[in-house]
């Protein structure tokens, strides 16, 4: 049934591929976490349109396909003078998706300091950016890493998505394969495996920092 | 022939792909409820021989990514003589995919019902069943339902993942018009749309049933 020589045949390839793949994981989670705490923040301003224009933004990103978005980023974009690599517009698909989740998970952060830090703040007449940077975000942010860590395991789920606007990451390698030697059940399987294995152990460390973090 | 300007003349077209998502939408979610309920109480279960398959399945399907497990379920399944449909495969998949992240909604709903009201319960004499029954799951519920709504907009927007094994969904229909019109802006933007459309009645719904538990809640 299983076939091993076949396995060890496939397998250096996908593991090159696991590369591209976890690259791709990283970039978007960077290209997240900045921008959705920008967007937590915008969401939070006291100027009415601003914050009703986030608050629509993060609604339609969130509750829209992402297949949807990356097909749109990776074939319309180019039309308006902007192409990208399948690396990059995957990146700013994952990116872009996941920042309107980390907002929501900024602002209850946010939300859970008490308003009495505020108001010390601006007693001792901290500036805005002061307040933000060295009271707020340092007391908001550590309670809300595990939560975070969830996040970047789940965008590590999402990047087989990536293989439909043509990056060649694990799962396209596997179908590859797959098509080419006309056995689809070896280099699937291991991509399956390999996505278990790594979400897997990743969730143990983040009930460890969570352990931490509640403390 | 009542002609539609631009780009809502797309919407027609689109339309057939709605049809085949809300299918999908609504076959998966009633999967995906029923294994929410039979993993989360199987999770609870003080037999070991019930909860650790439960777990299993959890982690099972919790860590392997949905597109995988569709590929494998559409590529792989026929190598050991079972040949499903794309559409069988996606219901199934889809189902039993979020009914593993629903059967923590259930779970956690479940401990969240404080012990004082199960031991009410055994000091009016009622089984074990009448307590989970008429007691817990009434309050449980209530929590649950919002969560759910969340869930079933999360698994509309994991429909879309089935146009990549060739069931003509709403994305399919998509990429199928951008190839033939080359109007891609206008398509995926129509697209985009009309997901939103599905979803914004669910979003309205959890947003009512959260703001009726708080009022419950105070």
């Amino acid at each position: 049934m299983w076939d091993w020589s076949y396995t060890l045949f496939v397998l250096p390839d996908i593991l090159k591929a696991l590369k591209i793949t976890i690259l791709a994981t990283f970039l978007g989670f960077a290209m997240a976490s900045i921008p959705g705490l920008i967007l937590a923040i915008c969401r939070r301003s006291q100027y009415k349109p601003l914050s009703m224009a986030v608050g629509a933004f993060v609604e339609f990103i969130r509750t829209t396909p992402l297949l949807a978005q990356l097909y749109f980023i990776f074939y319309v974009f180019p039309q308006f003078g902007l192409a990208l690599s399948p690396l990059a517009a995957g990146v700013i698909g994952l990116g872009l998706h996941y920042s309107t989740y980390l907002s929501e998970v900024y602002r209850a952060g946010i939300d859970s300091i008490p308003q009495a830090q505020w108001e010390a703040a601006t007693a001792l007449s901290f500036s805005t950016r002061h307040i933000w940077l060295k009271i707020i975000l340092p007391q908001a942010i550590p309670p809300i890493l595990p939560v975070m860590g969830n996040y970047l395991i789940g965008m590590f789920k999402d990047t087989p998505l990536l293989s439909a606007i043509t990056l060649v990451e694990i799962l396209q390698v596997a179908k590859l394969q797959g098509s080419q030697y006309f056995r689809y059940l070896e280099p699937i399987t291991i991509v399956g495996l390999l996505f278990l294995i790594l979400s897997y152990v990743s969730s143990l460390g983040i009930k460890r920092l969570e352990a931490r973090v509640n403390h | 022939m009542i002609l539609i300007p631009a780009p809502f003349d797309l919407v027609p077209y689109l339309l057939q792909g709605v049809g085949v998502t809300v299918q999908l939408l609504i076959a998966s979610s009633a999967l995906a409820l029923i294994m929410s309920f039979l993993i989360g109480y199987g999770r609870l279960s003080r037999y070991r021989i019930i909860s650790l398959p439960a777990t299993v399945y959890l982690e099972f399907f919790r860590g392997t990514s949905l597109l995988v497990q569709l590929f494998w379920a559409y590529f792989v399944l026929p190598f050991f003589g079972i040949t499903l449909s794309a559409m069988t495969t996606g219901i199934i998949v889809i189902g039993l995919n979020y009914g593993a992240y629903g059967s923590e909604i259930v779970r956690s709903s479940i401990l969240s019902i404080p012990k004082a009201q199960i031991e009410a319960g055994i000091a009016l004499n009622m089984t074990r069943f009448q307590i989970s029954y008429r007691v817990i799951l009434p309050q449980a519920l209530v929590i649950m339902l919002p969560s759910f709504g969340n869930l079933a907009i999360e698994l509309l927007k994991g429909t879309a993942l089935v146009s990549l094994i060739t069931l003509n969904d709403l994305m399919f229909q998509g990429t199928v018009l951008r190839n033939t019109t080359l109007r891609t802006a206008e398509v995926f933007s129509m697209v985009l749309m009309l997901y939103f459309i599905l979803a914004y009645p669910i979003i309205l719904g959890v947003r009512k049933l959260e703001n009726r538990l708080s009022v419950w809640r105070a």
